[in-house]
């Protein structure tokens, strides 16, 4: 079945609840922070901050898909473009692309250009392992396993780290059949 | 450009948490330790004189032989002192408020604790391109 969804998040975008970017900036800021306060170890913090970004993705995957209205996606090419051209958009403002895909078509790069969670960030000397945007990989990690997919998301590429932008590696693990749930005893 | 000139951010409490030597001259040995005292010394000229105006900018507040102090408060009272010898107060004045707007982008990044040393790069030759420009 074609997706009979937008192919782009401008229109959702433009008609959905927002709040002040240096708010959201900040907030985020703030959550980091508090993070790195008390947890007192950056490997710790980055993998609090996938948990908390996984978290919202899984709540986050079925906003997107009753605001959005897309449909089925054929393969995971279309979900990436989905992810990038839709989801990013809808959710951050922000546009990203997809690259470098393999052979198989099940490890691609989203890019992002812009990111909103990184203005006035720049890490200091302490945090040099920090992935500050964990959070977003988190997310993407989390709403594809809702829609049965099981996937790996990493950063390779990170301005905050002198990189040129924002790259994030998903690699498709394996789709997971849906099953019912219950057993029939319980 | 100043022949001797010396720029420092005190935080509220009195901490300094940035400091540069921007003037051209030869550096004398004792030059940091005397800057950073006549510096030190015009705090309590500052602590006077801040709320007697509304505006930031504070002008000479004080002097030492043929060295000036200039000194520029923000809002959350941390001060912006720059020692000089060069009488161009438009230039200072504008020189303040560039570092001004980049402290503002420092301490809005959410990794930096307030009242706690500068150490980004950035920010430090940012202030010595601006000191090159307005001194």
């Amino acid at each position: 079945m074609a997706p009979v969804g937008p192919r782009s998040g401008d229109a959702i975008f433009s008609s959905i609840d927002r709040v002040n970017a240096e708010l959201f900036t900040l907030t985020y800021g703030a959550i980091v922070r508090q993070l790195l306060t008390d947890l007192e170890d950056v490997d710790e913090v980055n993998k609090q901050l996938d948990q908390m970004g996984y978290n919202i993705g899984i709540r986050l995957i079925d906003e997107f898909l009753a605001k959005s209205g897309v449909s089925r996606c054929v393969d995971f090419k279309e979900t990436a473009e989905m992810i990038a051209k839709v989801g990013f958009k809808m959710f951050l403002g922000v546009t990203a692309s997809v690259s470098s895909w393999d052979a198989d078509g099940t490890c691609c790069s989203i890019i992002l250009e812009d990111n909103p969670l990184v203005d006035f960030v720049e890490l200091p000397d302490t945090c040099q392992g920090l992935y500050y945007c964990n959070v977003l990989s988190g997310v993407i990690r989390g709403a594809l396993e809702m829609v049965s997919m099981k996937t790996e998301v990493t950063w390779t590429r990170d301005a905050l780290r002198g990189d040129d932008a924002y790259e994030l590696q998903v690699k498709l693990l394996k789709q997971v059949a849906e099953e019912y749930p219950y057993k029939d005893d319980e | 450009m100043a022949n001797t000139a010396c720029f420092m951010i005190v935080a509220r409490n009195d901490i300094p948490i940035y400091e540069a030597e921007v003037g051209s001259a030869a550096k004398r040995e004792d030059a940091a330790q005397l800057h950073q005292f006549i510096l030190h010394a015009a705090l309590d000229v500052v602590q006077d004189l801040a709320w007697t105006t509304s505006a930031m900018f504070l002008k000479s507040v004080d002097r030492f032989n043929d060295l000036v102090v200039s000194v520029y408060v923000t809002a959350g009272h941390t001060r912006l002192m720059l020692l000089h010898d060069s009488r161009n107060e438009d230039g200072i004045k504008s020189f303040f408020q560039e570092v001004h707007e980049l402290y503002i982008k420092i301490l809005l990044n959410p990794l930096y604790l307030p009242g706690s040393r500068i150490t980004s790069t950035h920010f430090d030759t940012k202030v010595r391109a601006l000191a090159r420009k307005y001194l």
